[in-house]
């Protein structure tokens, strides 16, 4: 059930992702060339995706447990330390210099030829880069 | 007129942030792209390995056949310049995971929430993005 669940998850992102432009890096470029020609439409696919899990945290208040029994993920402590601001910063500079972002990465896989995997397989490696670093995983996500 | 691209990024997110109620909600877990396929990379995801799998192929698959079956286009507009391609790909994977998110952990999930640390990190991320932007295409001109 837990896969399944999975599955449709990761489709409705991808699809998402797909109707969305995020996958057409001209859009993504578009989007970050606030001195060029601005590109708006990434607002509102940010807009559109906030809205729906700002209600799913909400409801997720008033609950402890998903449907399927796992606990709802707690809040991380509220620390802005230079590892995030730093990461970020990194994350910020590959996304604009190629326009892919890691989700959109994995969604062009099907279709996007030599420069995806291509794409696909350097951003695993810098994935890996971090325990070669020293710099383990801390904490979850957001 | 409202241009038709405000409307198809408009319906799009709304599907992304639906994945990502249906996957808090259900699964009990954060949505967040370079999480999930960081944790299968890297071996820290050990144990819900399966699970991060089914929702990558689920990313995967969907694109895929709808450009295959003709319903969407599939156009990426993406750079066939290597040496960019391998810097670009290696800060993103590096530096998402530093942060421990990208555009759906800290972006979608993280915002909804009011998490400081999300909105820090997308402003980080959306500045530098910008930054970057400017000085490559305007300044070097090499994008």
């Amino acid at each position: 059930m837990r896969l399944i669940v999975a599955l449709l998850a990761g489709g409705l992102f991808g699809g998402g992702l797909l109707v969305s432009g995020m996958t057409d890096t001209a859009k993504v470029q578009g989007w970050l060339d606030i001195f060029g020609a601005w590109d708006p439409t990434l607002a509102f696919v940010l807009g559109g995706a906030i809205l729906p899990m700002v209600i799913a945290w909400q409801i997720a208040a008033r609950r402890d447990r998903a449907v399927l029994g796992t606990p709802i993920p707690a809040p991380s402590e509220p620390v802005i330390d230079a590892r995030l601001i730093g990461g970020s910063a990194l994350f910020g500079v590959g996304w604009a210099l190629v326009g892919l972002c890691p989700g959109p990465a994995m969604a062009v896989l099907g279709f996007g030829g030599s420069p995806a995997w291509v794409f696909f397989a350097a951003m695993v490696g810098g994935m890996m880069l971090l325990g070669g670093l020293g710099l383990t995983r801390q904490g979850a996500s957001a | 007129m409202i241009p038709s691209d405000w409307i198809f990024g408009l319906v799009g997110g709304l599907m992304i942030g639906s994945a990502a109620a249906i996957y808090l909600l259900v699964s009990g877990r954060v949505m967040g792209a370079s999480g999930i396929l960081g944790g299968v990379v890297d071996g820290s995801g050990r144990d819900t390995w399966t699970e991060r799998l089914a929702f990558v192929a689920g990313v995967v698959a969907v694109p895929a056949l709808s450009v295959w079956g003709g319903f969407t286009p599939g156009v990426t507009n993406a750079t066939s310049n290597i040496p960019l391609l391998i810097l670009g790909g290696l800060a993103v994977g590096l530096g998402t995971r530093m942060a421990n998110g990208c555009t759906s952990g800290h972006g979608v999930c993280g915002i909804s929430r009011f998490s400081i640390r999300g909105i820090a990190a997308t402003v980080a991320y959306l500045l530098f993005g910008m930054l970057t932007m400017y000085i490559a295409r305007h300044v070097l001109g090499v994008i």
